[in-house]
C-alpha cells in the first residue's frame, strides 16, 4: 500500500489531569472519507484539532504522505493543505462572505491594501459552482441561512486547494435539502482525491458517506472498521459500549471480553 | 454541482432615490440629529450658533475627543475599553511640555522657540504613546488581563504619573511652533483653505471613480451613473460649505495688525482675511482618513473587525489577536499623544488635570457613533460625527445658559436615549448584532 495522506500516531492531549485524547492513532488515505465517532466529551473533536493546528498536542506525531509534519497552529496546517469545517461555522458574522472566505489570507493590491473587489469576484465565481443560489453578497453572513452560512465555510475549505478536509458535524445546523448538498460535495471532493476526515454522531450519515470510521470512547480509540463490513448496530454498540464487533480493528480503548 | 452563471451582472432597478444613492441609513440619522440639534439652537440662541465663529469653536472644540474616539472604534471593535485615555493624554502632554520648556531650552541649551522644538516634542511624545499603549496591549492581549481592568490602573497611574513628572506644576508657555496645532493659534488661511477644498473633492471624485471602475471590471451591479454624480455633488458641497464657513470667520483687525507688523508689513486699510481651517482640524481630518483606510482597505481593519465579529474564528483563521490587541492600544496610544498636542497648545500651557473625564466623552462619542460594546462594529466617521453631536450640545446649552450640572444630564440622557435608538434601529432591521 502506498503510504497514508495522514498518519497521527500515539496522538495525547490532556486538560487538567482528564485525558481528553488518550494514545490515539488513526490515518487516512487519497480519496477516503474516515469517520471519527463518538458521542460528546469522547475526545473527536479534540484529536481532530490537533491536526487543523486550533490545538497543541502534548504528545504523539503526525505524518503527511509520510513525512513527519510541525503543526503548531492554524498557518502551520494550512500550509499542509489542511482545511477545517468547524461545528459552529467559524466565520466572522459581521463580515461578508468574500471576506470570510478569504481571512487571513486576504487578496491584496501591489500596494499591499486588501483588493475587496477582486475577491468578491472569486467568491462569487466559486460559490456559483457550490450553491448558484447564492446571492448576497455583500451582507454579513449573521444576515445569511445555515446553508449559505455552510457554503461559505466549504468554499474556503475549496478555494484554497485542500488536500486533507476537517469536517465536524458540517451538517448538524443544516436542513434536509442543504444536508443533501453537502452530501453530494462530499463525494465531489472525495473523487477529486481529497481525503475527508467526519466528525460525526449521526450512524446513518456516516455509514452512508464514509468508507472507514474510527470510534473513540473516553479518549481512547475503541476501534477502526470498514463500515460496509459493520452494521449501524455494531457502531451503536462500539460507541456506547465500547464493543468491538469481529470485522474490526480493535485500539486500546476496546471493552476487553474474555 | 451545476455551473450556471449568476445574474450578478443584470442591474437591480433602483427602487427610489434613497437606495440608488445607496447611502448608510444610520449615517444619515446622525447627520439629521446633528442637523436638528444645530437648528434647535440656533433658534434659541436667535442665530447665535450658527455663526461662522462658533462653527469654527466647535470645530476646534471637537478636534481632541474625535481624534482619539477614532482609536477607540478600534478597541471597542475589538471587544476591549480603554478607561485610560484621559489619563494617558495627559502623560503624553506632561512630557511634551517638559522636552519644549526644559529639554530643549535648557538642558540643551537651544533657546525658546527654536526650529527643532516644535517637530523634537512631538516625536518624543508620539513615542511615550505608543510605548504606554503597546504596554497596556500587552498586558490585556498576552497576560490576558481584562482591559476593563487594565486600563483602569492605568487611568490612576498614568494621570499621577503626569502629576509626577510635573510636581503638580502648570507648564507653559508651549514653545510658539507648538501652539499652531491649538486652533485659533494655527490656521491654513483664506487662500490655502481653498487649495485644501479643491485637493481634497478631486481625490473623493477620483476615488469615487477608481471604486466604480472596479466594479465595472468585475462585472458587479453598479448604481446608475447620476447617482454617483449626486453623492460626488454631495461630497463636493459639504468640503465646499465647510472651508467657506471657516473663511467666513474674519480675523479681528487687531489681530490683523499685529500679524502684518510681525512680518515687517503695514496693513493695508480695510484688509479683510478669514481664519479658514484650523490646522487642528486638518489633523483630524487626516487621522480620520488613515483610520477609515486602515479599517476599511487593510489587513488589520480586516483582522480588527474579524476578531471583533468572532474572536475564535479569526484564530483559526490563523490571526495572531494578542498581537493583534498590541497593536489596537498602541494606534489609541498613538492618538493620545496627537490629541495632547492638540489639547496642550489649545490652551497654551500643560495643566494637571487636562483630559479629564475625555475618556468618557470618547467612549460615549464612539458609542453615540453607533460603535458596539458587543465589538465587531463601528465606523470611524461615525466616532466624528458622535464626538460633534455631543460637543455642539454642550456648546450649545452652555450658550443658552444652561448651568453645567443640567448641561451633563442632558449629555448623559442623550448618550443612552441614543443607543436605545440604535438597538431599536438593529431590531427593526434584522441585523444580529
Amino acid at each position: 500500500m502506498t503510504s497514508p495522506l495522514v498518519e497521527m500516531r500515539d496522538m495525547q492531549k490532556s486538560f487538567g489531569g482528564i485525558k481528553a485524547v488518550d494514545h490515539v492513532t488513526i490515518d487516512l488515505y487519497p480519496g477516503e472519507v474516515v469517520g471519527v465517532l463518538g458521542h460528546n466529551g469522547a475526545g473527536k473533536s479534540v484529536l481532530l484539532k490537533m491536526l487543523s493546528g486550533a490545538l497543541q498536542r502534548d504528545g504523539g506525531e503526525i505524518y503527511i504522505n509520510g513525512q513527519k509534519a510541525t503543526i503548531n497552529n492554524p498557518r502551520d496546517a494550512r500550509n499542509y493543505q489542511i482545511e477545517t469545517i468547524y461545528q459552529y461555522l467559524a466565520l466572522a458574522d459581521n463580515l461578508d462572505a468574500a471576506s470570510n472566505l478569504f481571512l487571513g489570507r486576504e487578496l491584496v493590491s501591489p500596494l499591499g491594501f486588501v483588493d475587496d473587489a477582486q475577491m468578491e469576484a472569486e467568491t462569487r465565481k466559486i460559490l456559483a459552482r457550490l450553491n448558484p443560489n447564492f446571492r448576497r453578497f455583500h451582507t454579513p453572513v449573521a444576515g445569511l441561512s445555515g446553508g449559505q452560512r455552510q457554503s461559505v465555510a466549504i468554499a474556503r475549505a475549496v478555494y484554497f486547494n485542500a488536500k486533507i478536509l476537517i469536517m465536524d458535524e458540517p451538517t448538524a445546523a443544516l436542513g434536509v435539502q442543504e444536508t443533501r448538498m453537502v452530501a453530494e460535495l462530499i463525494d465531489q471532493l472525495k473523487s477529486e482525491g481529497i481525503g475527508i476526515f467526519l466528525i460525526d454522531h449521526d450512524i446513518h450519515q456516516v455509514k452512508l458517506l464514509c468508507d472507514r470510521a474510527n470510534v473513540m470512547k473516553n479518549g481512547q480509540l475503541v476501534g477502526t472498521v470498514k463500515v460496509d463490513d459493520v452494521t449501524e448496530d455494531d457502531l451503536l454498540g462500539m460507541i456506547i459500549a465500547g464493543k468491538c464487533p469481529a470485522s474490526a480493528i480493535p485500539g486500546p480503548g476496546a471493552l476487553q471480553t474474555a | 454541482m451545476t455551473d450556471t452563471p449568476t445574474d450578478a451582472s443584470a442591474p437591480p432597478k433602483p427602487r427610489n432615490l434613497f437606495s440608488a444613492l445607496e447611502l448608510d441609513p444610520r449615517l444619515l440619522g446622525m447627520i439629521g440629529a446633528f442637523v436638528v440639534i444645530c437648528l434647535i439652537f440656533n433658534f434659541l440662541t436667535d442665530g447665535r450658533f450658527m455663526t461662522p465663529r462658533n462653527i469654527f469653536n466647535l470645530t476646534i472644540q471637537t478636534a481632541s475627543v474625535a481624534i482619539m474616539a477614532t482609536g477607540m472604534v478600534f478597541v471597542i471593535v475589538t471587544r476591549n475599553i480603554d478607561l485610560s485615555v484621559g489619563s494617558l493624554l495627559a502623560t503624553c502632554s506632561a512630557i511634551m511640555a517638559m522636552t519644549q520648556t526644559w529639554l530643549m531650552p535648557d538642558w540643551l541649551g537651544l533657546g525658546l522657540n527654536h526650529p527643532a522644538t516644535m517637530p523634537v516634542a512631538v516625536l518624543v511624545g508620539i513615542l511615550a504613546g505608543f510605548t504606554i499603549g503597546a504596554f497596556q496591549g500587552w498586558l490585556i492581549g498576552y497576560l490576558t488581563i481584562p482591559a476593563f481592568i487594565v486600563t483602569l490602573g492605568g487611568y490612576l497611574v498614568w494621570r499621577n504619573v503626569s502629576w509626577h513628572l510635573t510636581k503638580g506644576q502648570t507648564i507653559g508657555p508651549l514653545d510658539e511652533n507648538f501652539q499652531l496645532f491649538g486652533g485659533i493659534n494655527g490656521t491654513l488661511g483664506e487662500t490655502w483653505s481653498w487649495v485644501f477644498a479643491a485637493v481634497a473633492i478631486a481625490v473623493s471624485f477620483f476615488a469615487l471613480f477608481r471604486s466604480r471602475r472596479a466594479q465595472v471590471a468585475h462585472e458587479f451591479p453598479v448604481k446608475p451613473i447620476w447617482a454617483e454624480l449626486v453623492i460626488g455633488a454631495i461630497i463636493a458641497a459639504a468640503i465646499l460649505g465647510l472651508v467657506a464657513i471657516l473663511n467666513a470667520y474674519e480675523i479681528p483687525t487687531a489681530r490683523l495688525q499685529r500679524l502684518y507688523e510681525a512680518r515687517g508689513q503695514v496693513l493695508p486699510a480695510g484688509t479683510i482675511e478669514g481664519y479658514g481651517i484650523p490646522i487642528s482640524v486638518l489633523v483630524l481630518i487626516v487621522i480620520a482618513i488613515i483610520m477609515t483606510v486602515v479599517a476599511q482597505r487593510t489587513r488589520l481593519g480586516r483582522y480588527i473587525f474579524a476578531a471583533g465579529g468572532n474572536p475564535e474564528a479569526a484564530e483559526l483563521a490563523g490571526i495572531n489577536t494578542r498581537l493583534l490587541t498590541v497593536k489596537v492600544f498602541a494606534i489609541m496610544g498613538v492618538l493620545c499623544a496627537i490629541s495632547a498636542i492638540v489639547a496642550s497648545s489649545r490652551q497654551t500651557f500643560h495643566s494637571n488635570d487636562i483630559g479629564t473625564l475625555d475618556e468618557l466623552r470618547v467612549i460615549a462619542a464612539a458609542v453615540i457613533g453607533g460603535t458596539a460594546l458587543a465589538g465587531g462594529l463601528g465606523t470611524i466617521y461615525g466616532a466624528i460625527l458622535g464626538a460633534l453631536i455631543m460637543q455642539s450640545l454642550q456648546s450649545g446649552m452652555a450658550m443658552v445658559g444652561v448651568d453645567a450640572p443640567y448641561q451633563n444630564m442632558v449629555v448623559g440622557s442623550v448618550l443612552v436615549l441614543a443607543v436605545f435608538i440604535d438597538i431599536v434601529y438593529r431590531r427593526r432591521t434584522g441585523d444580529k448584532t
